[in-house]
């Protein structure tokens, strides 16, 4: 029996269950049922191929340990690589990290999955090729599906080429028409006074764009309040000019790091029809991660 | 059918949109029979709505007489997405096609459509943006149909495809209510529905708005041309600039007949004697252009290329691409029809599977080209042929099925930006299992429980249970 099939197994058909990755995401969707049973999806890469640019892995590695052995080859993938978060976790909460503003969404480094269903079968979705539209694209509906849909198994992602040098700015200077100025930079931060800025790609240019941007050199990043995360219109991230809470918003992305929690967002009614009809379709008896909602 | 007397079904959708955008002449139909492929349909009725409102009662008039819809745009598919099956209404977008709001700032165009993808790269250009996504028909086809077959285009390779570009889309859903799926903030709550239309076929409804990203233009851009004696050392070239670590904007491929083709149709001094050549477009930063570049030459002069022409201007790349461009202009003048074919294979199996496309050619006595996105595997086997001769088609459509086989075989998949629609509908089991057409069938149902919407598209008949059927009934090749 193959990894697969083994995961397969215990995930099964019948009864509550609930896969676990590292646990560095675990509140986002509300708890789940304490009655489900805890599975582990399998974990390594099974293959990379640094021609193909594309890497196959188990969804239990771990995100660092996986751009690690693709470091070796120049490359990584766009995933936020936070400490302990392992790839299935990172897909099925669907959150980007940073680096959002050059490296797009999470959900496009996702070319295959292969997921268990909640009737205990093994599915793949979409195929191993950097480009391919056979059939319904099930990837993108299992990212940030917070394996309310079925759990992941294993993954083919694409890979990046790391940038030759990647230098943090930061100072006091209006983060919007940063925006503007700078030709695709990999992350503007701004919390209200401060803007960060991330500059990659040749050493030349980021030194070019770090004239234009004209902040000085940091060490990187600022913390980021750990309380909620809100999700916002780019151009509404204007509005929290003069706010006094504390707060640390990706501008040009819309995703605001916030102190204090951030109250839930209830999809239009239309939407929240669909919303349940795909997961009744997908999990008619709602054993999968039960209690949590995408 | 008497013209005073029109049908319930023509009288209720007249009623609903009005009388001279509902159509029901022969000759009318005839036009709506079929998309750019070689199959045929019956439309019943073709409709043109104005606004979402009109699509949506144009829908509720479907559901009210049971008759299934076709979401049409502008009809270039290449897979029968928009081929009428079982006396559908079909649902024109032709007249939706403004532009409803761009935003400089945000870099976001709301767009009706019907809306044709150039018109909307031409209509921000002075904002200093594009709509990056750039299918070889750009000129005429629509950001609906574009949205609905998830396109792609030489530029896709560093921009990503149709997927990656579309924010929110309004979609009257085939029980005819409409839903906003998506949204312009980076993380909308519940499952990525937007992402799930998305390459849908017109199976899951109509969209009848869309937001879209616009990408600022490059300030930096360079154009290359290189030529090879061999198909083998072009393939070469393209896995070695991958291998090289390097995401080129474009990586294109044209072989010889194409080439020759091409020249004598633009005369932009494609070199005729070349076996293959590649077309290559770095951009972004200056000195990161510059650098890639020579990556660029080194790979193909390390793999033979002859020369490597550097584009000196914006009237010479503009040249070059107008040559890579007008491709399907240029076969229309060597044979009467063609069948375009769309496959993927993993990168670094260029070279074999080039050789086995054209070996299948040669085997069945048909004359083929090669044009395609070869930087993303992205195989465009191209038969030119005369349907009135005897016996061709059969052996057209035999190559094909081997062709497709053949890139199955290598690790690929079915289709890379042109979908599966009624053309590919029956080898979707060569590369799923039937558990994994069922999952497929479970989205479909979640959106369209009654199968209304675009019905016979995409999944073979049976999907929900594993019987497969053959080319449905009223379509014809
Ligand atoms: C010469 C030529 C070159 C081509 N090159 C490329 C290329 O480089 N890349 C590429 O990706 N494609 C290419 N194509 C294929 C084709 O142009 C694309 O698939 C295009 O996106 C289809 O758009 P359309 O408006 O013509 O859609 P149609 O052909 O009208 O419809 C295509 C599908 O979309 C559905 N649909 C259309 N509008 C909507 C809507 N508003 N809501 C829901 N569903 C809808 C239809 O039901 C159908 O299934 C090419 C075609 C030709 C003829």
């Amino acid at each position: 029996m193959s990894a697969l099939e083994r995961f397969a197994a215990e995930v099964g058909a019948e009864g509550p269950v609930t896969v676990v990755g590292g646990r560095t995401q675990w509140d986002v969707g509300g708890a789940v049922d304490p009655a489900a049973r805890e599975v582990r999806a399998p974990s390594g890469v099974v293959e990379f191929e640094p021609a193909e640019m594309t890497v196959r892995c188990g969804a239990g590695t771990r995100v660092k340990e996986l751009d690690a052995a693709l470091g070796e080859h120049g490359q990584c993938v766009a995933l936020p690589a936070w400490e302990g978060a392992s790839v299935g976790g990172v897909l099925a909460v669907g959150r980007s990290g940073l680096r959002r503003l050059r490296l797009g969404p999470v959900r496009d480094a996702l070319l295959e999955a292969r997921y268990v269903s909640a009737d205990g079968r093994l599915i793949k979705a979409g195929g191993p090729t950097v480009k391919n539209v056979s059939g319904f694209d099930l990837c993108r509906l299992l990212v940030g599906s917070l394996g309310t849909l079925g759990f992941l198994a294993e993954v083919v992602l694409r890979c990046r080429p790391l940038p030759a040098v990647s230098r943090w700015f930061a100072g006091e200077a209006e983060p919007f028409d940063l925006v503007h100025r700078l030709h695709q930079p990999s992350s503007i931060l701004w919390d209200g006074t401060t803007t960060w800025v991330l500059l990659e790609g040749h050493p030349a240019d980021v030194e070019d764009q770090a004239r234009l941007a004209g902040l000085p050199e940091a060490d990187g990043p600022p913390d980021l309040p750990a309380g909620g995360r809100v999700s916002m219109r780019p151009s509404s991230l204007r509005s929290l000019t003069g706010r006094r809470a504390t707060f640390v918003a990706e501008i040009g992305v819309g995703v605001v790091h916030t102190a204090e929690p951030a109250s839930p967002v209830a999809a239009a009614p239309e939407v929240a029809v669909l919303n349940r009809r795909v997961k009744q379709s997908f999990d008619p008896t709602g054993r999968l991660n039960p209690g949590r909602a995408a | 059918m008497n013209e005073k007397e029109p049908l319930p079904l023509v009288a209720d959708l007249q009623r609903a949109l009005a009388p001279d955008r509902v159509r029901v002449s022969p000759l009318e139909l005839e036009l709506y029979a079929r998309d750019a492929s070689i199959i045929a349909g019956r439309a019943e009725v073709v409709c043109f709505p104005l606004t979402t409102a009109e699509v949506q009662a144009a829908v509720r008039v479907c559901r009210k007489h049971g008759r299934p819809f076709v979401p049409r745009g502008s009809g270039t598919g290449l897979a029968g997405g928009a081929t009428p099956i079982g006396d559908p209404v079909v649902i024109v977008t032709t007249k939706m096609t403004r532009i409803l709001e761009v935003d400089a700032d945000e870099r976001v165009a709301w767009v009706e459509p019907g809306v044709l993808n150039l018109d909307l790269s031409r209509a921000v250009a002075h904002l200093g943006l594009h709509y990056a996504p750039d299918p070889s028909s750009q000129q005429s086809c629509s950001i609906g149909g574009n949205v609905a077959t998830n396109s792609g285009g030489p530029h896709c390779l560093l921009y990503g495809v149709t997927s990656a570009h579309v924010l929110a889309i309004e979609v009257v859903l085939p029980d005819g209510s409409v839903a906003m799926l998506g949204g312009l903030d980076p993380e909308p709550a519940g499952y990525d529905l937007r992402g799930a239309f998305v390459g849908s076929e017109g199976t899951m409804g109509i969209a009848t708005r869309i937001a879209v990203r616009l990408t600022p233009l490059p300030p930096a851009v360079r154009t290359l041309l290189l030529d090879f004696t061999s198909v083998d050392d072009a393939a070469a070239t393209v896995s070695g600039i991958i291998a090289a670590g390097l995401v080129p904007a474009a990586l294109e491929m044209m072989d010889a007949e194409i080439t020759r083709a091409v020249e004598a149709f633009v005369h932009a001094g494609f070199p005729e004697d070349a076996a293959a050549v590649l077309l290559v477009e770095v951009d972004g930063l200056a000195a990161g252009v510059d650098a890639a570049a020579s990556v660029v030459a080194e790979v193909g002069r390390a793999h033979g290329a002859r020369t490597v022409r550097v584009a000196a201007d914006e009237a010479e790349r503009a040249l070059l691409w107008k040559g890579r461009k007008s491709a399907f202009g240029a076969i229309a003048r060597i044979a009467p029809n063609y069948y375009l074919h769309d496959a993927v294979v993993p990168r670094t199996r260029l070279v074999e599977v080039m050789r086995a496309v054209y070996d299948i050619a040669r085997r069945h006595d048909l004359v083929m080209m090669n044009v395609f996105h070869a930087g993303d595997g992205n195989l465009h086997p191209l038969i030119v042929f005369d349907r009135r001769a005897d016996g061709v088609l059969e052996r057209v459509m035999a190559a094909g099925e081997e062709i497709i086989q053949a890139c199955v075989a290598a690790g690929g998949v079915l289709s890379g930006e042109h979908g599966i629609g009624l053309e590919k509908r029956d080898y979707m089991p060569l590369i799923f299992s039937a558990d994994d057409l069922d999952a497929q069938a479970r989205l479909r149902e979640a959106f369209d429980p009654d199968g209304v919407a675009n019905p016979e598209k995409v999944l073979p008949a049976g999907s929900r249970c594993g019987d497969l059927q053959k080319i449905p009934e009223g379509a014809w090749i």
